[in-house]
């Protein structure tokens, strides 16, 4: 197991009128090299769940694992060392006024100390021309134009690539498609596809697309008011159809009173 | 014509000198994005530290370094009370700056003898020893030995930071300015980037304080008095002003733009202005900068969107 939540309870506005309770003694746990789409409601925790994996977000109890090691404590940019992070929004994953040059220089760099070599190494400008030709976008023709510039798509496309620049053992994808136009976010999920085969790579996105919730990925988790209420892998994710998925999100829709 | 000339003369001097205060602001104004307001005190801290170890007898090139630690010193603590007790920006700098009023004062009551200003006329300074001493003193019936030796300082501050900012500590800087979260996922802490930003830019202000001081032969406590305000002021004129020009670095933008406000202030005085009315006219400067830079900035994004 690479990742492991044991009894986690959260809660927000802890001591207030407005206390509410998200996870109550919350288990969920991932194997290496798992691919886990996780699809589920507005509130329903999934988002939450990266946050307290990612360390952005403290829980009032619990423990969180990561390769039988106890990452509870560990601050969100010592959890960064070993987990890449791309968010919905493009703006996050990439520094807007700085170049796509000096975004790779500093994201090839991470890991090893930032002391007062040169940040950029000519050397190594080819291989970032060769990852960022993968992405089928023409980013390796933009290389010395600042990131803001970009389009949305080129600026995710980045992100991901950026995230998976260093060995990471951990990806998550928080939405990260969502912000996309349909043609962007759909070359978008297949460069993602693409790269987390290449290197093997476990993964927890979290999507309200439920095509690529079925299409992509070898584990599907869906959750509800802070319970996972489905949990399918290989075999029966394979039967599941988006139909079925629906089906079930209208059944808790009628159950908390939403139904027509 | 020689009055007109010696005016260009002073405001050129004047401008390299602030230039280096300026650069300081630049770099926790523009690229960390943190108003930082300690500039206040760290300036005459840096006049007040030379002007002491001078007297002293230490050479003037070593009281520079001593002045810029004295300073980045100042900003460590900003950045700490920041990154570390979670105090907002704008107080941590006023508090710093209350602080170091106290912290001056000490220093000059302690080793000054218990006046408040230190003097040191006709003492080795920048000016007069070293590099300084090569240069002749006028050529024309023009004491041009100070514009020479304040152009060379604000040069070597300008190449030296734009020499960091290619670094790697250097870039990571611009990227915790530009977006925190990024650093995170670099695994890196951005408080300690913060505090690394806070530390240079108010060493270039401490360093400015003593070049400063070195010119005049004298530091006090009151030197310090609207740096801040003259700093961004340069900062955001330079960076308005000579947008256009290709392929100019932002630290040759902010030289220019302490020129250009000098000159702005000099132009006023020669023309009349009373000296009390300086403040109020670098304070209604600095609205003008801001308020045009403003404009400009929307009339860019419209097309755009």
């Amino acid at each position: 197991m690479i990742l492991e939540l044991n009894n986690v309870i959260k809660i927000f506005n802890e001591g207030t009128i407005d206390e509410t309770v998200l996870f109550r003694n919350f288990n969920f746990s991932v194997n290496q090299g798992e691919f886990v789409s996780i699809i589920g409601s507005n509130g329903s925790g999934k988002t939450t769940m990266l946050n307290l994996i990612c360390g952005s977000e403290r829980a009032q109890e619990g423990r969180i694992f990561f390769e039988g090691k106890e990452i509870t404590a560990l601050s969100e940019y010592r959890r960064a060392a070993f987990i890449g992070r791309v968010f919905q929004d493009p703006k996050i994953g990439t520094c807007a006024g700085m170049t796509v040059l000096e975004n790779m220089a500093l994201a090839d760099n991470k890991g090893q100390p930032f002391g007062l070599k040169f940040a950029i190494n000519r050397k190594r400008i080819d291989y970032y021309r060769s990852l960022l030709e993968q992405c089928e976008m023409g980013l390796e023709n933009r290389m010395h134009l600042k990131v803001g510039s970009l389009s949305g798509g080129q600026r995710q496309a980045l992100a991901l690539v950026i995230a998976n620049m260093t060995k990471i053992k951990l990806l998550i994808l928080d939405e990260h498609t969502a912000a996309l136009d349909p043609k962007s976010s759909q070359t978008m999920m297949y460069l993602t596809d693409k790269l987390i085969q290449k290197h093997g790579i476990t993964t927890l996105m979290v999507t309200h697309n439920l095509r690529y919730a079925v299409e992509y990925g070898n584990r599907l988790v869906m959750m509800h008011e802070g319970n996972i209420i489905k949990n399918l892998h290989e075999q029966e994710k394979k039967k599941t159809k988006v139909q079925d998925l629906l089906d079930t999100f209208n059944a808790i829709s009628i159950e908390s009173g939403n139904g027509v | 014509m020689s009055v007109f000339i010696n005016i260009c003369k002073v405001t050129l001097e004047e401008g390299f000198m602030y230039a280096i205060l300026a650069l300081g602001l630049y770099i926790t104004y523009s690229i960390l994005d943190f108003p930082d307001l300690s500039v206040d005190g760290t300036m005459p801290l840096g006049a007040i530290v030379t002007a002491l170890l001078i007297l002293r007898g230490v050479n003037p090139w070593i009281c520079l370094l001593c002045s810029f630690f004295a300073g980045a010193f100042g900003g460590v603590i900003t950045g700490a009370l920041h990154v570390k007790l979670h105090i907002r920006p704008l107080l941590c700098g006023i508090l710093v700056y209350t602080g170091l009023l106290s912290i001056n004062l000490v220093l000059l009551y302690l080793f000054n003898q218990g006046t408040s200003i230190a003097s040191f006329f006709r003492m080795p300074t920048i000016f007069n020893t070293g590099i300084g001493k090569l240069i002749p003193e006028s050529i024309g019936g023009f004491y041009i030995r100070t514009l020479i030796v304040s152009f060379f300082m604000a040069m070597l501050c300008k190449i030296l930071l734009d020499l960091y900012l290619k670094t790697k500590s250097g870039l990571l800087l611009q990227a915790t300015g530009n977006n925190e979260q990024y650093v995170i996922m670099l695994a890196k802490d951005p408080g300690v980037s913060k505090i690394i930003g806070l530390a240079l830019g108010n060493g270039f202000a401490a360093l400015a304080g003593s070049v400063i001081a070195q010119s005049k032969g004298s530091a006090d406590q009151q030197m310090g008095v609207g740096m801040v305000v003259l700093g961004l002021a340069s900062v955001i004129v330079g960076l308005s002003v000579f947008k256009k020009i290709p392929k100019i670095k932002a630290t040759t933008m902010v030289v220019l733009g302490s020129i250009v406000y000098k000159a702005v202030l000099s132009t006023a005085l020669a023309l009349g202005l009373p000296t009390e009315y300086l403040k109020l006219l670098m304070a209604v400067l600095f609205v003008v900068a801001l308020v045009v830079s403003m404009k400009k900035e929307k009339h860019k994004r419209r097309p755009a969107a």
